[in-house]
Parts: structure tokens; sequence; C-alpha cells
């Protein structure tokens, strides 16, 4: 029973896929965010596993690239949304279209 | 075999932590199953012989962004939840149909057999894996590293301008 490359691809992309239906589905943009660290996990995971099939250490240097701007994310999204909370009162992205025209 | 069933057990755990934190209706408890899916993610990293990843996975996924979150989720407490909305089960239904194409793209893509050559091998018992990432880190991949640093000073600077009352 051996453990491939590709079950790694198939578990990461159910994980991925878990995210985009939290993006899709949720209203609250706090659950969004965190489908969103959901997704970047899961291409950190395929990351890992293709790094460790090709014997390729470069592929955990971009997994911490990509933690890296995940980090820059979560922090700049959570700060507009303490900033849009301030003023509107609300999580719903239903009600966010203060910038649509 | 060793490997298999903790790949097994660990991607199960994984998946059913993930849906409970799209689906539980407290934000609260939400972040939490979130908590626990980063540190089992971090335990397959382990599994892939990558433990640099996975220490960094707990000091910044589970230790930091984690914390902002509940900050955040604490100071926004709400009057109302916000998932009372009136065609949620229209784009309940549109998002299933998006993510079943996803799921089928990905599956296209992993019946796709790669191959590659190697140039630094994972392990080989020599060195450690930290030592591994960090020289690639701190030679070939320097002006990265220095970039990503600066995106998160710049990171750093626009939350605090976002987040701050008035100016």
């Amino acid at each position: 029973m051996e453990i491939t490359p590709q079950h790694y691809m198939i578990f990461s992309a159910v994980l991925f896929m878990i995210g985009v239906i939290g993006v899709l589905v949720r209203r609250n943009i706090i659950i969004i965010f965190m489908s969103i660290e959901l997704m970047l996990n899961a291409v950190n995971i395929n990351l890992i596993a293709y790094a460790r099939q090709l014997e390729d250490v470069v592929g955990q240097v971009f997994a911490l690239f990509v933690i890296a701007v995940a980090a820059a994310e979560a922090a700049v999204g959570l700060g507009i949304l303490l900033a849009f909370y301030r003023n509107k009162e609300t999580v719903n992205i239903d009600e966010m279209n203060v910038m649509r025209w | 075999m060793g490997e298999a069933i903790a790949f097994y057990t660990l991607s199960t755990l994984i998946l059913v932590f993930a849906v409970l934190v799209i689906s539980v209706r407290n934000t609260v408890h939400s972040v939490l199953f979130l908590v626990l899916d980063f540190l089992l993610v971090a335990a397959l990293y382990v599994l892939l012989h990558a433990e640099f990843l996975a220490v960094i996975q707990i000091l910044v996924y589970a230790g930091g962004i984690v914390v902002l979150y509940l900050f955040v989720v604490m100071l926004v407490n709400l009057k109302r939840p916000p998932e009372q909305h009136q065609d949620t089960r229209r784009l309940g239904r549109l998002g299933l149909v998006l993510a079943g194409l996803v799921l089928v793209q990905f599956v296209a893509i992993s019946t796709y057999n790669a191959s590659g050559t190697s140039s630094v091998p994972v392990d080989d018992g020599v060195v450690g894996n930290v030592e591994r990432v960090g020289m690639l880190l701190y030679t070939n991949y320097l002006i990265p590293f220095e970039v990503a640093s600066i995106l998160l000073l710049v990171a750093m600077v626009g939350a605090i301008v976002l987040a701050k009352r008035e100016l």
C-alpha cells in the first residue's frame, strides 16, 4: 500500500474544494477568510508532496513563501474587515458594496 | 504500511475538520476547528519529511494567524447572524456545481504522470531539512526572501493604518 503523490494530490484537491465551497456558500467574511487559508494549505500540501517525490527541496522553499504571503493577506484582510465593520456594523459580504458603482 | 495508516488517518481528520470549519454556525468554534486543521496539516508535513515547514506551520498559522482571527471574531461580536439571506440555497447549489468542476479538473491533472530531474535531495541523512531549506533561502532564493520580508513589513504597516481609528 504505497502512498504516492497522487494520493496527496487528490486529498489536497478535496481540501481545496472544501475551501472553494466555503468561499462560495458562506456569507460571513471571517469564514471566507478561513476558507482561503484552507485553500492555501491545500496548495502547500501539494508543493511539499511533490518536493518529496522529485527529491527537490525547492518546493518547500516555495511553500514557505506561500505561508509568508498568507500571513500578510490575513493581516491586511482582517484590518480591512475591522475598518469596514466600524463603518457599517456588518460582516455580511452581500452588504459590502461600497466599492461597487 | 505505517505511512499509509498515518496518511489516511490524518487526511480523514483534516477533511472532517475542514468541513466543520465551513459548516459550523458559531464563528468561534469555526476558528477552533481551524486550529486543529492547521496542527494536523503540520503533522502531514512531518510525514512528508518537511520538518522545518511543520514547525513554521505551527508557529505562523496555529500561533499567529489563528490568534489574529480570534481577536477579530471577538471584536466583531455580532448582534444578528449574517447567514439569513434570501437566496443562500441558490448560491449553495452554484457553489457545489463549481466545486465539482474544480474536482474534475484536479483529477484530470493528477492522472497526468509527472516526472522530473532532482537537483537537491530532500533527505539523504547528511544534513537536516532545516539546513537544506536555509541554504537554499540564503543563496538561490535570497532576493525572493528579501522581497517576502518587505511584503510582510508593508502588510504590517498597512494593517496598522487600516485598523487605526483615526490617523
